[in-house]
């Protein structure tokens, strides 16, 4: 049972996210049980009987004014909540300044990472190239630049409550903090094709030691693979 | 107030010797052309259960041969195990053929059709003729869905949304011949459409009877009024975006093509821009003919009318200002993304007050619970759900979770299935009696209801959970990611009550065809409702009245306390009048 629900948050605004996800579960609960309960209650109570006769009731202003007021406050606060946490997760000012660049190329059917080497940047000679597996430190801020060579996909990691749909033509951006170490799976989440069911890749978040370590295995000559990155110039 | 002369409508009347083809083909009458959107509509509706049907039995048993499969899919299940790419035609066509084949022509076609001159009291609609065009247009459009479906190359395959580039690149999904077929079958659609709409319009402005204000018109009149002004205003955007759809297609124009400059984000804000008020035309209706049953069925007033009359309005507008929300995860700018967060949140208000408004239509009313008001309470439960659902995807942080999951394919059928199609069981059984003269059976009617409502629940409730456990729209075979392989038995279980679903509407198709033949002869008003077309036999004639109905009153005098009989015609005087 306890997988027919979210997967363990593994990133920083997870937890947020899922705060914000059973805050409205609580409120639209209540609401739910309020209104089913009070539909029973009243096909029960008044249900049709040849010796009773329906009152003659036409409305009542203070009750519009009232079922108009609560719900108008109540979705009005949720929308104030989302909106600080969306612009928190979303808003392209909010990316750590600092965060490590990685660059996300993506085609039917394959996802294509460039991470920076030791230098922290992209574009540089120690670049590490992968196919359906990026390797990241716990802890740290990554950027995502998505990129697309032929039609839109979406980089989902479930357990990062990360969603972001990736377009031909331009680039769209996304950042993480992983808090757990651990592999964790990326999924295509937009229609992209007959592939589309198949593009699983991997999320692997190492402690500092073992990303250093890794890291360094990379340093090998011919790590890097810098054909995508022209080709994903090109398509531009 | 009317232009509907006593003589046009004398005409109709005299006697009608009209040849078969006119009366029943190529008919003018509102009545017929009505019956015929209605049995268009259960082609297509059976046909789109049908594709659902293959597509849960792949996610349910993924990779094992359909029974049968290899016979009724033929290419697309080799072996009867459905092939990937025909499973990707079997979700696109499922909700082509459902939202533009099924529902829209149910609401929009057969009820509109059928109740906004008999309600307003008009002899037909404004344009007869044009009418007639908007049902047989929609002949040729739905034999271009079917093409599409069966076409040499494959079916569309970039869903019901059609995203471009892959709905515009055949290189992308090997598929062009249907998707070219798609695009023209919903560019004849919209062409319908479009007729319908000004023809509903121009009808409830021009046509309605003496007395008949536009505060005592029934808000089934006042849901289809506004939702034909909606779909005036946004099918044009639907059928420019398919057109430039098509030219992508086959002259080789860049307009969502970004290698020439194009934009595929620009079909994304054209499509929803349209798709969003789509979603209350396909909605509003619905709300139109639950208030009416409820009403009638509570045998009370319905609560707060003129709210009702103002929350169909503001669902309405603020429809327009909310398609953005569709894009959260999009690569649109996020600060956009908030300004669609708040006015899609703000959609809750007026929903909630139509839902607290049945409520209190129903609070201490004296409710009758045939198989209409079944139905129509069902709507109000089940619509509650979709609602409320609605409220985290529109929630933009939570949305980037569960957007593309199965959340938002349970929501969308909490509406369209919960909302819609119950509203349409509804008002099916309701005018069945004045459609055909016949009365449906009723306890056909209640099997019917209590297993669609149990197994409708069993399908859709568990796509939440799917949702939230992160398992994404249209993969052919979830199993493929490892977090979603322990969501196997609740797929299978989803698909096993979608079969039973599907065999539940077995008492509803038999109800209805053999009722139309062989059902007890309906009286004038079987119900004892106030609407005018109650007033008028079952069926009604060519002209639908003998004389100009007169409008006294609004259309929901139930239990008047100074009246013996609980109800009371719109064309009755109300009883102090009468005295005075």
């Amino acid at each position: 049972m306890q997988h027919w629900w979210f997967p363990e948050s593994a990133s920083s605004y997870g937890g947020n996210l899922d705060h914000m996800f059973y805050a409205i579960l609580y409120i639209t609960g209540v609401v739910f049980v309020v209104v089913e309960l009070t539909l029973i209650v009243f096909l029960v109570k008044y249900r049709g009987r040849k010796d009773r006769r329906a009152d003659y009731v036409e409305g009542n202003n203070t009750a519009e004014i009232i079922w108009t007021a609560i719900p108008a406050v109540t979705v009005i606060l949720i929308a104030v909540f989302s909106q600080r946490l969306w612009s928190t997760i979303k808003d392209s000012d909010k990316i750590p300044a600092d965060a490590v660049p990685v660059r996300v190329h993506v085609k039917q059917f394959e996802w294509q990472f460039t991470m920076a080497g030791p230098d922290g940047r992209l574009d540089t000679d120690d670049d590490i190239f992968r196919k359906d597996t990026l390797h990241v430190r716990v802890n740290t801020d990554y950027a995502l630049n998505l990129e697309s060579q032929d039609v839109i996909h979406s980089f989902f990691v479930p357990a990062f409550r990360l969603k972001q749909d990736a377009v031909p033509g331009m680039t769209t951006h996304a950042w993480f903090r992983a808090t757990r170490t651990g592999t964790f799976e990326i999924a295509c989440a937009e229609l992209c094709g007959v592939g589309h069911y198949r593009m699983p890749a991997h999320l692997v978040v190492h402690d500092a030691v073992d990303f250093a370590r890794w890291q360094a295995s990379q340093a090998a000559p011919g790590a890097a693979a810098p054909t995508t990155t022209s080709t994903a110039e090109t398509q531009r | 107030m009317t232009t509907a002369t006593a003589a046009d409508t004398a005409h109709g009347h005299a006697h009608d010797d009209r040849p078969f083809i006119r009366k029943y083909v190529f008919s003018t009458d509102h009545k017929v052309i009505a019956i015929q959107f209605l049995l268009y509509s259960m082609v297509f509706l059976t046909l789109g259960g049908l594709l659902a049907m293959a597509i849960r039995w792949q996610l349910g048993f993924p990779g094992q041969p359909m029974p049968g499969g290899q016979v009724l899919l033929g290419r697309g299940a080799p072996g009867g195990v459905i092939d990937p790419r025909f499973y990707l035609g079997l979700v696109s066509m499922h909700g082509t053929f459902m939202i533009f084949f099924a529902i829209m022509p149910l609401l929009v076609g057969a009820f509109a059709n059928y109740l906004i001159p008999l309600k307003i009291g008009a002899p037909d609609m404004a344009f007869p003729t044009l009418n007639m065009w908007s049902f047989w247009l929609m002949i040729p459009a739905g034999v271009l869905a079917v093409l599409a479906l069966v076409a040499e190359g494959g079916a569309p395959s970039a869903g019901w949304t059609g995203y471009a580039p892959l709905s515009n690149t055949p290189l992308y999904t090997g598929v062009s011949a249907g998707q070219v077929f798609w695009c023209l079958a919903i560019a004849v659609f919209a062409l319908s459409s479009l007729l319908g709409s000004v023809n509903y319009i121009t009808t409830v402005i021009n046509l309605r009877a003496r007395g008949m204000t536009l505060m005592r018109m029934p808000l089934s009149i006042w849901a289809l009024f506004i939702t034909a002004i909606l779909a005036i205003l946004a099918v044009p955007i639907l059928a420019g975006a398919i057109i430039m759809l098509l030219f992508d297609q086959v002259v080789g124009t860049h307009f969502y093509l970004p290698s020439g400059g194009g934009q595929p984000l620009l079909w994304q804000h054209l499509f929803w821009f349209f798709g969003h008020p789509e979603v209350y035309i396909l909605i509003l209706p619905a709300m139109g003919i639950v208030s009416e049953v409820i009403a009638n069925g509570s045998r009370k007033p319905i609560f707060g009318y003129k709210s009702m009359v103002i929350a169909l309005c503001a669902i309405a507008f603020l429809g327009w200002l909310v398609w953005g929300h569709h894009m959260f995860q999009s690569g649109m700018n996020p600060t956009l993304g908030t300004s669609f967060m708040v006015s899609t949140i703000l959609i809750a208000v007026p929903t909630a007050i139509k839902v607290f408004n049945w409520l209190g239509t129903m609070w201490r009313g004296n409710i009758q619970f045939h198989p209409a008001m079944l139905n129509a309470i069902a709507f109000v439960a089940m619509f509650v759900i979709g609602g409320l659902s609605g409220i985290f995807m529109a929630a933009a942080p939570v949305d980037m979770y569960i957007h593309d999951t199965y959340f938002i394919v349970a929501h969308i059928h909490y509406v369209l299935f919960g909302g819609s199609l119950f509203a349409i069981f509804a008002g099916i059984y309701f005018w069945f009696p004045k459609m055909f003269g016949r009365m449906m059976n009723e306890r056909l009617g209640k099997v019917h209801f209590v297993l669609t409502f149990v197994f409708y629940n069993c399908v859709f409730f568990p796509m939440h959970l799917l949702g939230i456990a992160g398992q994404m729209r249209r993969i052919y075979d979830p199993n493929t990611y490892e977090f979603l392989r322990p969501l196997q038995p609740l797929n299978t279980f989803i698909s096993i009550s979608a079969f039973l679903l599907f065999a539940s509407q077995l008492p509803f198709v038999w109800n209805l065809f053999h009722s139309m033949f062989r059902g007890p002869k309906a009286e004038k008003n079987p119900w004892r409702d106030n609407g005018l077309e109650w007033t008028t036999s079952s069926p009604p004639p060519h002209g639908n009245f003998e004389t100009p109905p007169v409008v006294y009153h609004g259309p929901y005098e139930f239990s008047r306390p100074d009246m013996e009989e609980d109800f009371l015609p719109q064309n009755q005087p109300l009883p102090s009048a009468k005295g005075a």
